[in-house]
């Protein structure tokens, strides 16, 4: 057998398996986000019609799409940046030459990553709860009222906010050490005899350095945190007042729950659309900077 | 003295971290020991008065989680073995065979991880259908028999076996398939190990998909089944932890005693390729 049949032989289950089930379904989305896919459709295809863009004007009617979005903004918005503070923030400490047992502090700060997310978000909501959760007790040490962090329209996504945070931040945190750990010592050194604070050193010699990881950490955490799920399904449901339904939620109650599938296609689309989109924009402010 | 105060500072803040980070963990391991009941006092207690498995009885018998982590278990394992065999083999290929359109098929493998996978989750949930896999392990095990991220991943390590190696056993007269198996395949242990425990992970924790397509309790995976009850059980929180328990011990297991592993995957994945 000559090389370029074994490379045939070698590759065509892996493109098989992504083409049939990832490629194919994706073109077929484009094509079903125009149809009046439902539940009669799924019985008999003939029901089946052709609406055009309607599906995509539906949604961009409906005021729970713009409620969904809104919320997901908020959670991206607010999020990212709050977990990306974290991540450095943790980063920093691990780099620094005075940490004592690094590892062991890696890896318990990593821990909540590999953790799933309904298991933990089932512990959270135990953490939350107004009467007896541990941090509301913690609130009232330092004289704070009890807050209705899962009941109130204002504290929920702020929860679940404060949720991802601790879920996600080590991720980040190990992206970023590794691309701390290739800052030059000697280039801090030479800013230090040059009179540099400890804070001018990270500002004008590791934070222009971390700059093309700081911008990948931040498109993988923006493309994430819009996928916003698992969350708002086991903490809130969505609820209250609508206040936690991300887009993803909306889509899933669209297509699972009332099985319009045509419209909650459309969704998927818009929100990818919208994730390409900013996605973009980050790289063109991250590579205006020079460093990227 | 001042740097006394420094290094006091830095391990404070660490140790300050680390009980954040872990203090939900422990106490979910406490609270899953608690008389019915115990939990919803005020103030919260930290450890079990007179602790009990009487949650995990609960759990297993009434609950039937016994046969939702069976369902994990042989969805992970068998999505880890089965698409460990093709990424590895497309990776490899990628990375060491020629081959007509070589780039241009990885380029555009490349450009997929730019789609959410929700995008063709309706779809896909379609075809399913069609193929009776609804409400089956197949379900959830065939669309994740390979994954770009996996190839991409295999296609990175691989990439660092000297051609030499190759071509020597070429002209030795051995054949692709016996050079693959007996001479790549043990170079490539490491990435192996790596890309194992992330696949098993991703399997064992992916909670949408498996939502979708295991409607039917029977089939239904830990995490999903743990989402259901926590819906119904909302008040019974040392039930609930107990549930969580059991669903990330495997993880936690795992992760701790192969975590450098797991570490140098991400690194590997996430470096600009």
């Amino acid at each position: 057998m000559n090389e370029r049949r074994a490379a045939w032989l070698f590759t065509a289950p892996a493109l098989l398996v992504i083409g049939l089930f990832f490629f194919v379904p994706v073109l077929a989305a484009l094509v079903l986000s125009l149809t009046d896919f439902d539940l009669y459709a799924l019985a008999d295809l003939h029901n089946l019609r052709f609406v055009g863009l309607g599906n995509y004007i539906d949604v961009l009617r409906a005021p729970l799409f713009w409620k969904s979005l809104a919320n997901t903004f908020y959670f991206v918005g607010v999020g990212v940046p709050l977990s990306i503070a974290a991540s450095l923030g943790a980063a920093l400490l691990l780099d620094s030459r005075l940490a004592r047992c690094k590892g062991v502090f890696r890896t318990a700060l990593f821990a909540p990553v590999v953790t799933t997310v309904v298991a933990v978000a089932v512990i959270w909501r135990y953490l939350l709860h107004t009467r007896y959760g541990l941090i509301n007790y913690l609130l009232a040490k330092i004289g704070i009222a009890p807050i209705d962090w899962l009941g109130d329209p204002h504290w929920s996504m702020p929860a679940i906010i404060l949720f991802a945070v601790w879920k996600n931040f080590g991720y980040n945190m190990v992206i970023l050490l590794a691309a701390l750990q290739t800052v030059p010592a000697e280039l801090r050194e030479a800013a230090r005899i040059d009179g540099a604070n400890a804070l001018q050193q990270f500002r004008h010699v590791t934070l222009p350095l971390l700059r093309p990881a700081l911008l990948l950490v931040a498109i993988i955490t923006v493309a994430g945190y819009f996928q916003l799920f698992a969350e708002p399904y086991v903490m809130t449901r969505g609820d209250p007042l609508q206040s936690t339904v991300s887009v993803l939620y909306y889509m899933y109650e669209e297509g699972f729950k009332w099985w319009s599938l045509g419209r909650a296609t459309a969704i998927a689309f818009l929100l990818f659309a919208l994730i390409l989109v900013v996605t973009r924009v980050l790289v063109r402010i991250g590579k205006r900077g020079g460093y990227a | 003295m001042n740097r006394r105060w420094q290094v006091f500072a830095v391990n404070g803040a660490l140790v300050g971290l680390a009980v954040v980070a872990l203090f939900p963990l422990l106490w979910m391991f406490s609270v899953s020991f608690m008389q019915h009941g115990e939990a919803s006092t005020y103030p919260p207690p930290l450890l079990p008065s007179k602790p009990t498995l009487a949650n995990y009885h609960e759990l297993f018998e009434r609950a039937g989680m016994g046969r939702y982590l069976l369902n994990s278990t042989i969805v992970a394992t068998f999505t880890t073995l089965l698409s460990l065999a093709l990424n590895l083999a497309a990776g490899y290929a990628f990375a060491k065979l020629r081959f007509a359109g070589r780039e241009r098929v990885f380029q555009s493998l490349l450009g997929a991880l730019l789609i959410p996978a929700q995008v063709g989750m309706i779809p896909l949930f379609l075809l399913m259908k069609w193929l009776g896999l609804v409400n089956s392990y197949g379900g959830v095990v065939v669309p994740a028999l390979a994954s770009v991220f996996g190839i991409y991943l295999v296609r990175q390590y691989a990439r660092s076996i000297p051609d030499d190696l190759i071509e020597a056993a070429r002209i030795d007269g051995a054949g692709e398939v016996r050079i693959f198996a007996a001479i790549v395949l043990p170079l490539l242990k490491p990435i192996v190990v790596t890309l194992a425990i992330f696949t098993f992970l991703a399997s064992w924790n992916d909670f949408m998909w498996p939502l979708i397509v295991l409607s039917d309790q029977a089939w239904q995976t830990a995490p999903v089944a743990l989402a259901g009850l926590s819906r119904e059980h909302v008040q019974d929180n040392e039930l609930m932890m107990a549930g969580s328990v059991v669903t990330l011990v495997p993880v936690l297991a795992l992760f701790f005693v192969l975590q450098r592993h797991y570490i140098e995957g991400l690194l590997l994945g996430s470096v600009k390729g």
